[in-house]
């Protein structure tokens, strides 16, 4: 019998008993639905989370200064910087970016706001990709006037003026300082590392001596340094160790600072989101098996409802493969159907998801790829030729005699 | 003269028995069956339940094949054969009637009556050579309909159409009246006796009903297994 009139006498069939037919088919929807969806939010946080891990910057190094179980520590200072920036000795750093962090209270009129104060060099802008949608970033000349000048986060512009547009000029106050207005930059937009949208940056001079200043004036919280290529950061990282370990006469695993690669994290993070979005995955894949079990039950009881169909069909010239394949087109038209109606309701879980999310200033954007729906519909039709074979090769089976005298 | 009457035999039977496993218990059904059918004879098989009439009938229509003995259908040995083998005779060669139509009930009484063509791989003139046969059985006007929608004796002539679609060598009939009333049950068996004369095809008929039995030229009768008399 040709296959195109086996699918028709198979939909016949399964449209003869509509309500256990869906039945059926609802428990591949849900393991379906909940496979894909499960894999496309797991995309989508996977992707919100590497971008904004690589919105920090591209190559990057964290250097840190590590006190714990350190019985002399010293701290990460400008010379250090200096140091790491001698491309004699670090060839494959491309620059570095030393930074003393705090917080503190700018106010213009009447606004202020309450917000984290950065003291950076010039070289900072490009370590860290940030650009200037207003005025400019901090300058050479700022840096060796100390010039009292700041450079406000979208968010920040936006907290103290109501606008980020026509601010440059406009002189604000620091912690009850002046400071001019020289630069806004363009947003990030929010990040799992602090929003870097509302942040005050000022020349790192200046921030030393009026801000921040520390009880060793060379002080620095943190050394960024950017590698010369995605290749290199690793070669950075120990070039960085050994020069930091002989300028701080430390042994390696003693050393009174730490070094973090932004590929650490990025892995870190992936890894983690990964391991996650298999657990999800496999919930989905448990409820698929379990549908796939509800297709084989309620083939079985086909078949045995259908024992003298069987027999007759087998009287009048059916073959084994042709019963056989009678029942598996059956039951894998079941999962595909099944796999069909799940994959478009794992698209409208996915944009509901993605629109909460979103709603909740988290953006992630559940990505359904091809791939996972390839998936998907591969697997639904093999759920449903894999618990389709057993009773379908029972059908088949079946003695003709036997089948024929059945009630 | 042998071979002569060979040719003209359509059915060959010769020492067949059949044995069950009941469980424990060896169930001898057929003990020993010889017999031949000539080409284009109606005969019927009756005997008591439990003569082993139903085992017979199973053999001769290749829904069974026997345990020792040998059964030559349309000259083809048929009691060595393989499922699929047996399946691909009995598309061709045979046409069954069973007591209770035994009807697709989802389908129409046109694809009812196609369903042994499709199996027999016939695709071009099927739904004509379907029509032609529901057209035989007087039911031309009825093979959009649903066996639920016909009359028991019309379920029949559907079923009878279906066995003859295939132009069968032989038709077997078990208990072809035996859910009708008379009417329709005297009508069924005008219409296989009409297949007999005008395709030349052979009939047997299973079958109760000394009525029945009557009708046709030749009666084979059955008990514990032995033939009892062949007339």
């Amino acid at each position: 019998m040709k296959i195109g009139q086996q699918f028709i006498e198979a939909l016949e069939s399964l449209a003869s008993n509509k309500l256990r037919s869906s039945l059926t088919m609802l428990g591949i929807v849900i393991g379906v639905a909940a496979v894909i969806s499960m894999l496309a939010i797991g995309a989508g946080a996977q992707a919100s989370i590497s971008g904004s891990i690589n919105s920090i910057g591209t190559n990057l190094i964290f250097i840190f200064p590590n006190t714990t179980n350190i019985t002399h520590p010293q701290p990460l200072t400008m010379s250090d910087a200096a140091a790491l920036a001698d491309p004699a000795q670090a060839p494959s750093i491309e620059s570095v970016a030393p930074v003393i962090q705090g917080r503190g209270l700018a106010a213009f009129g009447d606004q202020s706001t309450n917000t984290s104060l950065v003291a950076v060099t010039p070289v900072y802008a490009s370590v860290r990709s940030l650009k200037t949608m207003d005025g400019e970033f901090i300058s050479d000349n700022n840096m060796t006037g100390r010039s009292p000048v700041a450079v406000l986060g979208s968010q920040t512009a936006q907290n103290l003026f109501g606008r980020t547009n026509q601010v440059v000029g406009e002189t604000i106050r620091i912690n009850g300082q002046p400071f001019r207005v020289i630069g806004v930059l363009e947003s990030k937009g929010g990040s799992s590392f602090g929003s870097q949208d509302d942040q005050i940056l000022v020349p790192l001079t200046t921030g030393q001596s009026r801000l921040m200043p520390k009880t060793n004036r060379d002080q620095v919280d943190q050394i960024m340094v950017q590698a010369s290529s995605p290749d290199a950061v690793a070669q950075a990282g120990d070039e960085a160790t050994a020069i930091l370990q002989a300028r701080h006469r430390t042994v390696a695993g003693l050393e009174d600072f730490r070094i973090l690669k932004q590929q650490d994290i990025l892995n870190t993070a992936q890894s983690i989101l990964g391991v996650f979005t298999i657990f999800l995955g496999g919930i989905g894949a448990i409820s698929l098996l379990v549908g796939g079990i509800g297709i084989m039950n309620i083939m079985l009881v086909s078949v045995t409802e259908r024992t003298r169909e069987i027999g007759l069909r087998k009287a009048l010239g059916a073959r084994k493969r042709d019963i056989l394949s009678q029942f598996l087109i059956e039951s894998a038209l079941l999962s595909l159907i099944g796999g069909a109606v799940g994959i478009l309701l794992a698209w409208g879980i996915a944009s509901l998801i993605g629109r909460i999310a979103a709603a909740s200033n988290t953006p992630i954007n559940p990505v359904i790829g091809l791939n996972s729906v390839l998936l998907a519909t591969l697997f639904s039709a093999a759920v449903g030729l894999f618990f389709g074979i057993y009773p379908a090769n029972r059908a088949a089976r079946l003695e003709p005699v036997e089948a024929l005298r059945s009630e | 003269m042998a071979d002569n009457g060979f040719l003209d035999n359509v059915i060959s039977v010769k020492d067949i028995t059949k044995t069950y496993q009941m469980g424990e218990v060896e169930v001898q059904a057929l003990d020993g069956v010889s017999f031949d059918i000539q080409k284009g004879e109606v005969i019927s098989i009756m005997g008591p339940s439990g003569s082993g009439k139903s085992t017979l009938m199973n053999i001769l229509g290749c829904l069974d094949i026997p345990t020792t003995g040998e059964y030559t259908l349309d000259g083809e040995n048929v009691s060595k054969l393989k499922d699929d083998q047996l399946a691909k005779i009995r598309n061709r060669k045979v046409g069954f009637v069973f007591q209770s139509f035994n009807l697709l009930p989802r389908a129409s009484a046109l694809a009812n009556v196609e369903l042994p063509l499709r199996y027999g791989g016939v695709n071009g003139d099927r739904s004509k050579r379907s029509r032609q046969a529901l057209e035989a059985v007087g039911l031309g006007d009825r093979i959009n309909h649903r066996p639920s929608e016909l009359s028991g004796g019309q379920q029949q002539r559907v079923a009878l159409a279906r066995a003859m679609v295939n132009e069968p060598s032989i038709l077997m009939a078990d208990e072809p009246t035996g859910n009708l009333d008379t009417k329709s049950g005297k009508e069924i068996m005008e219409l296989i006796l009409e297949m007999n004369r005008t395709h030349g095809t052979t009939v047997i008929i299973v079958t109760h009903d000394p009525s029945i039995a009557a009708q046709t030229q030749r009666v084979i009768r059955l008990r514990d297994g032995l033939l009892e008399t062949s007339v």
